[in-house]
C-alpha cells in the first residue's frame, strides 16, 4: 500500500467475477468510484506500526473445540430439500456442468 | 398496559390481572394500528403468537410460569425461525422458510415468550440506518423522516413505539447500540461468545453477536438470563457460566472507576450530545463513581480495520447464497456460472454487493497481507488499548454516536459517511467486549444514547451500572408522541 490509487473498471469486473456477481454496465462507474474511495480510506491502516504484532482472528483467542467422532445428527434431508429450488431423487439440480463429448 | 416494563408485565401476569392472550392481542393490535407508519415488521406471526399465548396461559394457570412466561417478543429477521419466513431483509431470502429454529429462538420459546413476528433490518445486517432493506426503510418513531439506526432498526423502532416490550438484535459494528441510541431505548451487545450464533445468519463470524432491546436495563437482565449461555452447536460459544443478571442490579456504585476516552470527546462530537453525556457523568459522580481520563489511541484506525475485516468475512459467508439449495434462484440459467451470477445479483442489494466486492478484493492474491492481515493486526492493537484501559478503570463511558439521528436519504449517496458514524461502537466488536447503550437525553426532540463498555463477561456489572443510572434519572421513561 502507499499512495492513493484508483480502481479500473477492469479490476471491478474481475472482482465481480470472483464473487460470482453480474454488474450492470451503468453501475460500473459508480461502484468503481465508491470502492476506490473506500479502499483509499482504509489506506490509513498503513500508518500503524504492526511489525511486532500478530494478527488477531478471534477476540477470545479460542481454539476449535473438538468432539468424539460419533454420529449424533439426524438425517433431515427431506426437510432441508423441501425448500430447495430444484431437487430430484435427493439431489440438487443445476445446469449441466460436465460437457458431453 | 401501555409502556409497562417487562418486570411490570410479568407481575401483572403472575397476579392474573391480565392473561398472556390479552397481552398478546394488545401488542398485535398496536402493530396493526401503528406499524404502517414505521415498517418495523417484515412478518407478523399472529396465529403462532396466539397459540404460544394459550400455552403460556395454561402454564401460568398452574403457577408453572417463569419470569418471562407469556411476555411477547419480536425477533430480528436474521434469526432462523422454524416454519416461518426468515428473510434477513433481503430479496435473496424472500422465499426462505427456515427448516429450523435458531438456538436463541428455541431458548425464548422454552422460557414461554410469545413471538409476535420478525423485524425489519438492513440487508444481511449491513448498514447503520435500516435504509438497505428489500422491504423498505424503517422510520424513527420519534420523527418519521429520520432513520431509526441500523442494522437492527426494526427491532429498535418496535420497542420504542411499544409495539413489543422486547426484541432481539445483532451487533457486528454497532447494530444494536446505535439503533438503541437513535430510538431512545436500552440495548445490549454481550461479550463475543456469550450468546449462541447457531441459526443467526452469519455476516462477519468473528464480530457478530446476538443481543437485546428493551425499555430498561432491568428488562435486559431478565432477557439476557435466557439468551446467554454455552451452545454446543456454536463452536465460538463460551463455556463461561451465566450468572443471574438480576441479582446484582442494585449493587452500589461507590468507588466505581469510570474511564472517559479522550478520543470519544473530540471536536467531532456534536455539542448537544457532549452536554448530555457530561450531565450523565455528573449523575454517576453523585452515585459515588470516580472519573479517569483514558486513551484508546487506535480508535480512528478501528474503522478502516473493521471495513476490511467485516467485508472480508461477509464475502466468505455470503458465498453460500448461490441459488442451488435455498433462497432466490434466477429463471432459466444457461449454465452454472450464469446460475450463480444472476441468482446472486438479482438477490443482493447494492450495499451487500459493495461489501462482498471489498471483501473479495482484500482477500485476493497480492492484497491479503496488505489489507486483511494488517487489519487483523490493528485489531490486536485495538483490543490491547481496551485491556490497558481496564487495568485502570472498571467501565468506559462515552456517547454512542457522534451525531444525532439523521434524515432518511441523508447519507445514502456516500457509503463512507455512513461508515464514519460507527466510530464509538466499532472498536468494541473488534475487541469482542460487552457494551450497552441507554437513553441519556434529547437533542431537538431526538434521542441521545450513552454507551457503557466493560471487560469480557462482566455483563452483570454493566447492567448494574446502567440500572443505577435509570433509578436516578428518567430519560428511559420518555416515549414518542403518536404511539
Amino acid at each position: 500500500m502507499g499512495a492513493l490509487m484508483s480502481l479500473t473498471s477492469k479490476e471491478i469486473k474481475k472482482m465481480a467475477h470472483l464473487a460470482r456477481l453480474n454488474l450492470l454496465e451503468e453501475d460500473i462507474a459508480l461502484y468503481t468510484q465508491q470502492l476506490t474511495s473506500i479502499l483509499n480510506f482504509v489506506e490509513q491502516m498503513s500508518q500503524a506500526d504492526t511489525r511486532q504484532i500478530e494478527p488477531l482472528a478471534n477476540p477470545l483467542d479460542l481454539n476449535q473445540p473438538l468432539r468424539p467422532d460419533k454420529v449424533t445428527e439426524v438425517n433431515q434431508r427431506d426437510a432441508f430439500q423441501a425448500i430447495a429450488p430444484q431437487v430430484e431423487a435427493g439431489l440438487y439440480l443445476v445446469p449441466q456442468v460436465i460437457e458431453s463429448e | 398496559m401501555l409502556n409497562k416494563s417487562i418486570t411490570e408485565l410479568s407481575h401483572e401476569l403472575q397476579r392474573k390481572n391480565i392473561s398472556s392472550t390479552e397481552l398478546t392481542q394488545f401488542f398485535l393490535s398496536r402493530i396493526k394500528q401503528f406499524d404502517s407508519k414505521l415498517n418495523s415488521f417484515i412478518t407478523v406471526t399472529e396465529e403462532h403468537a396466539m397459540q404460544a399465548a394459550k400455552v403460556a396461559d395454561a402454564k401460568l394457570a398452574h403457577a408453572k410460569g417463569g419470569p418471562l412466561t407469556g411476555i411477547p417478543i419480536a425477533q430480528k429477521d436474521i434469526f432462523c425461525t422454524q416454519g416461518i419466513k426468515t428473510s434477513c431483509g433481503s430479496k435473496m431470502l424472500d422465499n426462505f422458510i427456515s427448516p429450523y429454529d435458531a438456538t436463541v429462538v428455541k431458548r425464548f420459546n422454552a422460557a414461554g415468550m410469545v413471538m409476535l413476528g420478525k423485524t425489519n433490518m438492513d440487508e444481511f445486517a449491513m448498514g447503520s440506518s435500516n435504509e438497505n432493506s428489500y422491504y423498505g426503510p424503517v422510520k424513527n418513531p420519534w420523527h418519521l423522516s429520520y432513520v431509526p439506526g441500523g442494522s437492527s432498526g426494526g427491532s429498535a423502532a418496535a420497542v420504542a413505539a411499544y409495539l413489543t416490550p422486547a426484541s432481539t438484535g445483532t451487533d457486528t459494528g454497532g447494530s444494536i447500540r446505535q439503533p438503541a441510541a437513535l430510538c431512545g431505548i436500552s440495548g445490549i451487545k454481550p461479550t463475543y461468545g456469550r450468546v449462541s450464533r447457531y441459526g443467526m445468519v452469519a455476516f462477519a463470524s468473528s464480530l457478530d453477536q446476538g443481543g437485546l432491546f428493551a425499555r430498561t436495563a432491568e428488562d435486559l437482565a431478565l432477557l439476557l438470563n435466557v439468551m446467554a449461555g454455552f451452545d454446543e452447536n456454536d463452536s465460538t460459544s463460551s463455556p463461561q457460566p451465566v450468572p443471574d443478571y438480576t441479582l446484582t442490579l442494585n449493587d452500589s456504585l461507590q468507588g466505581l472507576r469510570i474511564g472517559l476516552p479522550k478520543e470519544f470527546f473530540s471536536s467531532a462530537l456534536d455539542k448537544e450530545i457532549a452536554t448530555a453525556i457530561e450531565a450523565a457523568i455528573q449523575e454517576y459522580e453523585k452515585l459515588g463513581a470516580t472519573l479517569h481520563e483514558i486513551n484508546l489511541p487506535n480508535t480512528s484506525l478501528s474503522i478502516p480495520a473493521y471495513y476490511v475485516v467485516a467485508p472480508a468475512e461477509c464475502s466468505s459467508n455470503l458465498a453460500r447464497f448461490d441459488g442451488v439449495r435455498y433462497g432466490h434462484r434466477c429463471k432459466n440459467p444457461l449454465d452454472l456460472e450464469d446460475l450463480y451470477k444472476r441468482s446472486r445479483s438479482e438477490g443482493f442489494g447494492k450495499e451487500v454487493v459493495r461489501r462482498i466486492m471489498i471483501g473479495t478484493y482484500v482477500l485476493s492474491a497480492g492484497y491479503y497481507d496488505a489489507y486483511y492481515i494488517q487489519a487483523q493486526k490493528i485489531r490486536r492493537l485495538v483490543r490491547h488499548d481496551f485491556e490497558e484501559a481496564f487495568k485502570k478503570v472498571d467501565v468506559i463511558l462515552g456517547p454512542t454516536t457522534p451525531t444525532p439521528p439523521f434524515k432518511l436519504g441523508e447519507k445514502t449517496s456516500d457509503p463512507l459517511s455512513m461508515y464514519l458514524s460507527d466510530i464509538y461502537t466499532i472498536g468494541v466488536n473488534l475487541a469482542g467486549l460487552p457494551a450497552l447503550s441507554i437513553p441519556a437525553g434529547f437533542t431537538q426532540g431526538l434521542p441521545i444514547g450513552m454507551q457503557l463498555i466493560s471487560h469480557s463477561f462482566t455483563e452483570a456489572r454493566l447492567l448494574n451500572i446502567a440500572h443505577c443510572y435509570q433509578k436516578a434519572t428518567d430519560w428511559h421513561t420518555k416515549t414518542p408522541e403518536g404511539f
